[in-house]
């Protein structure tokens, strides 16, 4: 029976270090089962973070083989089997231990997007949309948070300094859903410009790269949320036709401390 | 007992020990490579591109070869230096280089500001990063915040003149079909600037600008059914945008390579029919 070598690397914020474990390969498992395996066998104290084992729960997120993907969903026999496979966690979030991260600068994140905001219901008390208006948004509605794009974005994994002024491709998708909703009131453009960095972002898409739902997070949130930025700030003869047709929402320059109930 | 009022946010402490080993990247594959070609075609072109501008000679195929074809990068060409047949009727006098020179810039601009090659150049040059999970090749990172990387806004500005160019090539592009002395004909150089005209429309039709001022910026597309239908057919060629980048741009290096091989006499452009 051949044998694989997990270099797991264990560790908290004091500092640690790669450790090798040895164990036979079975046919069909996932790194995470070899996670399991070790945890079973020679390091029951292997920290590690996992719920759904599905690639639904977005909670096993690592770097195997410096690549950020979650563990549940990378399976042994597509790594090479010549070669030690690396883990590690995630480079972007302070380690607590071994693979398990703290990842709540996301969740502080999150409420500063502003909230969605409906107009007013129809006549009869509902809200109407069609189909052709709600697909857009469906895409964006499949992610499970496991922020491997968050991770993986070199804008704070290589800069930590701007976490302060930059959300980071989840929450600059989760601003796309909001500002191309057919209901939402809201113009979030001037606090996307002002406060959450959207032009620190280069277009290097690493974040679709390694997106596990497979969403064009850059192709279809970011891009044109900045393209959207453009028609409010850079483009004059946008305003001057917003001018002229006086369509204009009022911006929201401010973000907000309550999470959004959408 | 405690209720969701007592729940207080945990404060988010920035720093801190970062998760793994302090190293450049933990990658072993060859994440090199792609960045590499990038650097290596674009210098490419940009080299061909420059000496090809400079030249100012043997870009246009005229009636004493029988044929009408121009190079795009001479296209339209509109300053007095131009060789006869080869201006659409009116000429800068006032501008004395090249006339590449003065067409190219739009291109340029275009390509230059492009959201696909801004991806290139980022990574393949400016080490910004080199690749996924690859540490940054510089200590500080601005984005495209400032001057003059805030430029990268006028995009839709250079997709317009784009648009412009890509009718004037299409119109080279029929013109080409009309070989004097020999009635209408069908030559290898007919077909190299129709399909270097097809390509640069699939290129400016997928530009993400394109697909955004189209229908991308509508958020009830249930009362803009037109916008809806354009953004939904330029949604799939958006998708394919880096290839067309790819394909247009080194074919359009290609016309002129071949253009400027018939004009210079290396050999006669084959009439197919």
């Amino acid at each position: 029976m051949s044998e694989v070598t997990m270099r797991i690397w264990r560790g908290d914020p004091t500092g640690g270090d790669f450790e090798n474990y040895t164990l036979p390969a079975n046919e069909g498992e996932v790194v995470l089962d070899m996670v399991h395996r070790i945890q079973a066998g020679p390091a029951p104290d292997l920290a590690c973070r996992w719920n759904c084992k599905a690639g639904k729960c977005g909670s096993c997120s690592a770097e195997i083989n410096g690549m950020p993907r979650l563990m549940c969903m990378t399976r042994m026999d597509e790594l090479p089997a010549d070669q030690p496979v690396t883990v590690a966690p995630m480079r972007t979030f302070p380690v607590i231990r071994d693979l398990v991260t703290d990842v709540s600068f996301n969740f502080e994140v999150a409420k500063r997007i502003p909230s969605f905001a409906p107009r007013p219901r129809e006549a009869d008390g509902t809200y109407r949309m069609a189909q052709m208006d709600v697909d857009r948004g469906q895409e964006f509605r499949k992610c499970i948070e496991c922020f491997l794009c968050q991770d993986v974005c070199h804008v704070i994994r290589d800069h930590e300094e701007n976490k302060a002024h930059y959300a980071g491709p989840r929450f600059l998708m989760r601003a796309m859903e909001l500002e191309s909703h057919p209901l939402d009131t809201r113009d979030r453009r001037e606090l996307l410009r002002k406060e959450l960095g959207l032009a620190m972002c280069n277009i290097t898409k690493c974040c679709t790269e390694v997106c596990p739902e497979h969403i064009k997070i850059t192709d279809n949130g970011i891009i044109p949320l900045k393209e959207r930025v453009v028609d409010a700030a850079y483009d004059p003869i946008a305003w001057l036709g917003r001018k002229i047709l006086r369509r204009s929402r009022p911006p929201v320059l401010e973000t907000e401390t309550a999470a959004s109930p959408a | 007992m405690s209720t969701l009022g007592d729940v207080k946010p945990t404060p988010v402490t920035l720093g801190g020990a970062r998760g793994g080993p302090n190293v450049r990247t933990l990658r072993g594959d060859r994440w090199w490579v792609s960045p590499a070609v990038t650097v290596g075609v674009l210098t490419s072109f940009v080299a061909y591109a420059t000496w090809a501008a400079f030249q100012n000679a043997n870009y246009y195929v005229g009636a004493s070869m029988h044929r009408d074809l121009i190079s795009p990068f001479y296209s339209p060409c509109l300053t007095g230096s131009c060789v006869p047949g080869s201006h659409p009727g009116f000429v800068f006098t006032w501008w004395t280089i090249s006339p590449a020179i003065l067409i190219l810039i739009f291109p340029l601009g275009f390509r230059l500001t492009c959201y696909y090659y801004r991806k290139a150049y980022y990574r393949g040059f400016w080490q910004s990063p080199p690749a996924c999970a690859v540490a940054d090749g510089h200590k500080s990172y601005s984005g495209e915040a400032r001057f003059p990387l805030i430029l990268q806004n006028l995009h839709r500005y250079f997709f317009f003149f784009g648009l412009i160019l890509n009718v004037i090539l299409t119109i080279d592009a029929v013109m080409a079909f009309r070989m004097p002395g020999e009635g209408l004909g069908v030559s290898v150089g007919t077909l190299v600037l129709c399909v270097n005209a097809g390509l640069l429309w699939a290129y400016s039709l997928s530009c993400h600008a394109c697909r955004h001022l189209c229908g991308g910026g509508v958020d009830q597309f249930s009362k803009h059914k037109i916008r809806y239908r354009v953004w939904k057919t330029l949604s799939p060629l958006n998708a394919h945008h880096m290839q067309f980048a790819w394909m247009s741009l080194i074919f359009v290096g290609l016309t002129d390579l071949y253009v400027r091989l018939v004009a210079s006499g290396v050999f006669h452009d084959p009439k197919l029919f």
